[in-house]
């Protein structure tokens, strides 16, 4: 029930924003992250982006896997 | 789709599984509080692919599942109500009370209107003004800080006729509550993710330090659960317990403060009756005295009558990762998706529910 998906801010508008979740535009709530901008990714819970998504730590997550696969190639 | 899709590379996930394997040496049992990742674990076959050392066991986190029938009877009670319309996630719908279901008052002509968020139902309230329009506010920290926020909308906007039945359970308490039963044996937790976006990893540092529990806060895609997985082998097997993001795209350990706030404002800790394990001090949020207008529990007589829990199902044994589905009587025989028993079969995140969809070990 704590599902949440990416979505990315298309436009703001007060608190509410156009995002784009799996590819179908969608309105959403911004009571819960006021300092998300257009081109944030957030992570949306039944309507609300409850935080945004940190893009730099996503990227680094993902580094950080890749060196694993490497190294456990070598081990292998 | 982005933060999705690379977060599921085959690839990648057979060399974090070969690297657990090759690290992991002690006999180590994990539970995976949130029902979210129950569901990746059987999903993707998780469980059966980890070596036989680890052993993982499924946790109280999934909101609908752990309401006591107490609390499902009120909702059920207020569904009778004349004059109130009953607006609620859908997953709420065939979730068995101690005599009914929302679905059968539905069928007998009760208001219950399923919505995907509160902003729906604070729309049903603006539109239906002579009614009076209860939203059942059922789930954990992840939830419980977008209804604090349509409880404020209500009030900026004037929206009198909107009220929320809080049944809101807190994550922490719990797990403190089950780890000092002693029932349960555990050697690593992970956290759950979409509850650490709003509350942060920093609640669980007592979780860590207290029980010596290594603690990794998790994302959902299978990735992230083996990542998580990864991490905690490598505390155990360094005799270390501290608290770890793994999920650090989406939690920081301070939290969201924004959310963290009007959560805080609108809503104070009370004892809450969770279902297997009764009541469990500071465990629940009820609205707070400034909000007491919008508190279904104070502007309606609710009279449920007595609750009673469903013959033979043990959903709160294994709520409290003491008992598996397979070792329930009526799993799969009188008890299945399409006639639930108990809430663990009718929530998509049940564990009974999982077991039945992705089999694995219904033999135990
Ligand atoms: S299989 Fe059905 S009856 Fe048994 S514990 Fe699960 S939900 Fe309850």
């Amino acid at each position: 029930m704590c599902l949440a998906i990416p979505a990315l801010i298309k436009s703001i508008e007060d608190k509410e924003a156009e995002a784009e979740v799996g590819g179908i535009s969608r309105r959403i709530s911004l009571w819960l992250t006021p300092e998300a901008k257009a081109g944030d990714y957030v992570l949306v819970h039944t309507g609300y982006a409850i935080n945004i998504i940190d893009q730099e730590e996503a990227e680094e997550t993902l580094k950080l896997l890749e060196e694993i696969a490497e190294l456990s190639g070598e081990e292998d | 789709m982005k933060y999705i899709t690379e977060f599921r590379r085959p690839d990648l996930a057979e060399k974090l599984l070969s690297q657990i394997k090759r690290r992991s040496r002690s006999q180590a049992r994990i539970m995976e509080f949130c029902g979210g990742h129950t569901v990746t674990i059987f999903r993707y076959g998780i469980r059966q692919a980890l070596p036989a050392n680890l052993e993982m066991v499924s946790g109280p986190g999934c909101p609908i599942c752990v309401t006591a029938n107490a609390d499902l009877d009120k909702a059920i009670a207020l569904a009778r109500t004349p004059g109130v319309i009953i607006a609620t996630f859908g997953d709420m719908l065939r979730v068995p009370g101690s005599r009914s279901s929302l679905q059968e008052v539905m069928a007998e002509g009760a208001d219950v209107r399923m919505v995907y968020s509160t902003m729906d139902a604070l729309q049903i309230a603006e539109e239906t003004p002579d009614k009076s329009v209860v939203f059942l506010g059922i789930g954990f920290e992840t939830t419980a800080p977008t209804i604090a926020a349509s409880i404020l909308q209500a009030g900026d906007r004037g929206i009198g006729n909107y009220y929320v039945l809080s049944m809101h359970k807190l994550c922490p308490p719990v797990i403190r509550a089950i780890l000092d039963s002693g029932e349960v044996n555990l050697q690593g937790l992970i956290c759950p993710g979409h509850v650490c976006a709003v509350i942060g990893s920093d609640p669980w540092e007592s979780v860590a330090s207290k029980y010596g529990i290594p603690c990794v806060v998790s994302g959902f895609e299978p990735l992230d659960v083996l990542q998580s997985v990864s991490m905690l082998v490598d505390q155990i097997e360094s005799g270390e317990s501290r608290v770890e993001i793994a999920y650090r795209r989406g939690v920081q350990p301070g939290g969201n403060r924004q959310a963290l706030k009007l959560m805080e404002q609108v809503f104070e800790p009370c004892p809450a009756q969770w279902r297997g394990m009764g009541e469990v001090p500071d465990s629940g949020l009820r609205l707070r005295e400034e909000y007491r207008r919008f508190d279904a529990e104070h502007a309606f007589d609710i009279a449920p009558g007595p609750a009673y829990e469903p013959k033979g199902c043990i959903c709160g044994d294994i709520l409290r990762g003491v008992k598996t589905p397979a070792e329930c009587r009526l799993f799969g025989k009188t008890c299945t998706p399409e006639h639930p028993v108990g809430p663990c079969m009718v929530s998509s995140e049940g564990s009974c529910s999982a077991h039945y969809l992705y089999g694995g070990d219904v033999e135990g």
